[in-house]
């Protein structure tokens, strides 16, 4: 829960562990030739425990704690920051892309169970053990769903319950994406309370408190141990008739993960309290610093060296590196299969049409859907392959199209000039078809890359890193400079692209076609 | 001497329309045979049909004795050159890549194909400095004579050409039609030629075929197209075109 995204995803695997786990091995088996194409990139480690999180403050701290205590204890460990909604979370973890993540039982029993009957701890537990996935006890904090105003139009109306919103239907009503389509969320709360609110949108959760601040809506969801509630001077509603189920804070964890693993992560339970966390949440936002928000809770506020994190300009590198490295490489496989496709396509006929389509229709799934949708597949889950895929796939219309146009632009007497010659097909193509659609080709290739630099930071959802990785967080903490940290060198980064590509124009269309 | 070419019963139909009539013709060995008409003739048809842009619907087509099928055009399309309006050259290639684009697919030596090169720019009085230079840079007529070069590059036995000076302003055309005239003479070479101007015609020979929708109308000289027509149309087309040509 507590993502201000929420994804749905088609085609949910229920199937029990061992049989996901041969169709697994089957998969591998046959993506070996595609696994030595990719290996570069994801060169094979000694299988550290990987921590999700989701994209939030409090899941990002609870990761980072996690990752902590499992390293103290002498487990190698790797935290994914911010991988998205719940979905995706279960769905990796199921998948073994990850072995943890940080949950809460409400969620669990309403989005992961699906059941709407309130379930109690032990049922939760017996009912995720069918799934191989074990749970901590309570790490001490309930951060249940709540409904925040600003302190100041609450006091002037005399709102004080939620009850009290039936009153005032003038409210605008601004929600996160999630929130809207839980089974615990904005339409069963209404029809339970009676609420008449017409205006109600869908906003993301950070910049839903810079909506509430400037007056843009009046009353938002939020997290009971949401450090902004007090950053922002607003008021939690009272949930007069109790329509939110409890949420404790628990990790899951996959029972097949060591021993040494999962007591080392039973080490946090009950020792956590709602202030507490607060205050972490408090500090992770102002410091802009979640392993430094960590360490608070096993230190008790001293910095130690390791927790400062890198250099900004370390970390700049590595996001620009691994950005190039996602646009860079997802381009390769555009240009590699989308000329042929495109060449298949610039024949017409139903062949063609389809592959057209086909390339088309991709380009209409929204980015996150697409990822969501990759996400329970076997050979990719939360990893950057699946970001490589996404990418991978928006990059093909503009190749695919312009290699097409650009061949079925070439004036009909040349290409039967070519053929009266005596070419071969493979000649006419190679030395005469091909260099004449140079200039279109090359200019789907440039979109292409201007477009994969820019949809590259969407990579960050799924952990996948990149520049999108400060404007995720940056969003999350609504804070400009972090958005920027991403933003500017992204937007560089286009700018460079463009400029290579018009002086790999210079190269590689003939001159005779330039002057 | 044998027929160069032969054409027996062909006939080529597209979806709306009869573009050409179940048709007999013999090109003989060194001769320029004219095929004039007005548009939509079927005299471009025939060219496709004989290098086999088109398949025929029905009948046969001989070459040098043998029939032309798609088994055997790869071979044939070497010992055929063919000249379409403004050359068909490939603009991203230089005229001398247009012209030995050919040769060097076969794998012909260096040695042999520059020597043909320098050849053929006498020949076609084009000058060699010229052969750097992109189809853009090159005049009407310059590109045509580079385009004539390419396909005699590999010494055709039958030259093809589609109005090939169609495009040109007067004064190029007719030099340009004195230079064509002199090398086929030097050439001794077999050449069926397409153009829909009696004047141009009348330049190149006596043997020319006026074609109507499809058919076959007459063949014999001008004077014989003139003095006895076949069919009220010839004199139409020979009247018509007089009035343009004399003035």
């Amino acid at each position: 829960m507590r993502s201000p995204f929420f994804i749905r995803v088609v085609g949910r695997d229920h199937s029990l562990p061992a049989v996901a786990r041969a169709r697994r091995a089957r998969f591998r088996a046959l993506s070996v030739s595609f696994v030595i194409l990719v290996a570069t990139v994801f060169p094979a480690s000694a299988n550290p425990v990987i921590i999700g999180s989701k994209k939030f403050t409090e899941s990002y701290v609870l990761g980072e704690i996690a990752r902590r205590a499992l390293n103290d204890a002498g487990v190698a460990t790797e935290h994914r920051q911010g991988m998205g909604g719940t979905i995706i979370l279960w769905q990796a973890l199921q998948g073994g892309q990850i072995d943890a993540y940080p949950e809460y039982t409400g969620t669990i029993a309403q989005e992961i169970l699906k059941n709407g009957q309130q379930l109690s701890f032990h049922e939760i537990r017996d009912a995720l053990g069918k799934f191989g996935v074990g749970m901590t006890e309570p790490l001490g904090f309930d951060n249940t769903y709540a409904l925040v105003m600003r302190r100041s139009e609450a006091q002037r109306l005399g709102i004080r319950t939620i009850s009290d919103l039936r009153k005032h239907p003038e409210l605008k009503v601004g929600l996160t994406h999630e929130f809207l389509d839980r089974q615990d969320g904005w339409r069963p709360l209404r029809e339970r309370y009676g609420l008449p609110q017409q205006s109600v949108i869908g906003i993301d959760h950070a910049l839903g408190y810079a909506a509430l601040a400037n007056g843009s809506i009046d009353l938002k969801d939020a997290y009971s141990t949401d450090a902004k509630i007090e950053e922002n001077d607003l008021v939690v509603l009272e949930d007069d008739l109790r329509f939110f189920p409890k949420y404790e804070a628990v990790f899951l964890f996959r029972s097949s993960m060591s021993p040494g693993a999962i007591s080392a992560l039973r080490r946090l339970e009950g020792a956590l309290d709602e202030k507490r966390m607060i205050h972490l949440n408090v500090e992770a936002e102002r410091t802009k610093n979640y392993t430094f928000a960590a360490n608070l809770y096993f230190e008790g506020g001293e910095r130690s060296a390791s927790s400062v994190g890198e250099s900004f300009p370390h970390k700049l590198a590595r996001w620009t590196l691994r950005h190039l490295e996602l646009a860079g490489f997802s381009l390769l496989l555009s240009v590699v299969i989308g000329i042929p496709l495109g060449i298949i396509a610039s024949r017409g006929g139903l062949i063609g049409q389809g592959i057209l389509g086909f390339a088309s229709v991709v380009q209409t799934i929204p980015s996150l859907a697409l990822l969501a949708l990759l996400v329970p597949l076997p050979f990719f889950g939360i990893s950057v392959r699946t970001a490589i895929a996404a990418l991978f796939l928006y990059g093909l219309l503009p190749i695919v199209r312009n290699t097409a146009s650009g061949l079925q632009d070439i004036p009909r007497s040349l290409r039967e000039s070519a053929v009266a010659l005596g070419l071969s097909p493979f000649t006419r193509l190679w030395e005469i078809y091909l260099p004449m659609a140079s200039r279109s080709i090359l200019s789907g290739i440039k979109t292409s890359a201007v477009i994969n630099i820019g949809t590259a930071t969407l990579a960050a959802l799924i952990g996948a890193g990149g520049l999108g990785e400060p404007i995720l967080s940056g969003l999350n903490l609504n804070d400009h400079a972090t958005i920027l940290e991403g933003a500017v060198p992204a937007a560089l980064l286009a700018l460079l692209v463009q400029w290579f590509f018009d002086v790999l124009d210079r190269v590689l269309i003939p001159k005779g076609l330039r002057i | 001497m044998s027929a160069l070419v032969k054409l027996v019963d062909v006939s080529k139909r597209y979806a709306d329309a009869t573009a050409l009539h179940s048709t007999n013709l013999s090109v003989e060995r060194g001769e320029t045979t004219i095929l004039i008409g007005p548009s939509g003739c079927g005299k471009s048809t025939l060219l496709r049909l004989i290098i086999r842009l088109i398949e025929p619907d029905s009948g046969s087509i001989e070459f040098d004795g043998e029939p032309i099928t798609s088994d055997t055009i790869g071979e044939l399309r070497r010992r055929i050159g063919y000249v379409i309006q403004e050359g068909g050259l490939f603009p991203h290639l230089t005229a001398r890549a247009n012209v030995l684009l050919m040769a060097r697919h076969i794998g012909k030596s260096e040695d042999e194909t520059q020597n043909r090169l320098v050849e053929l720019c006498e020949l076609t009085r084009f000058s060699v400095n010229l052969l750097s230079r992109y189809p853009v840079e090159l005049s009407g007529g310059q590109r045509q004579r580079v385009g004539l070069m390419r396909a005699l590059m590999l010494s055709p036995e039958l030259l093809l050409l589609d109005e090939p000076l169609g495009a040109l302003d007067p004064l190029v055309r007719a030099s340009l039609q004195k230079d064509l005239k002199e090398i086929f003479a030097r050439l001794q070479q077999t050449v069926l030629f397409v153009t829909h101007d009696l004047a141009e015609a009348t330049y190149f020979g006596d043997d020319i075929v006026l074609m109507k929708e499809g058919r076959i109308i007459q063949r014999g000289s001008a004077t014989v197209l003139r003095e006895r027509p076949a069919d009220p149309f010839v004199l139409e087309f020979i009247n018509a075109q007089r009035g343009v040509t004399l003035t």
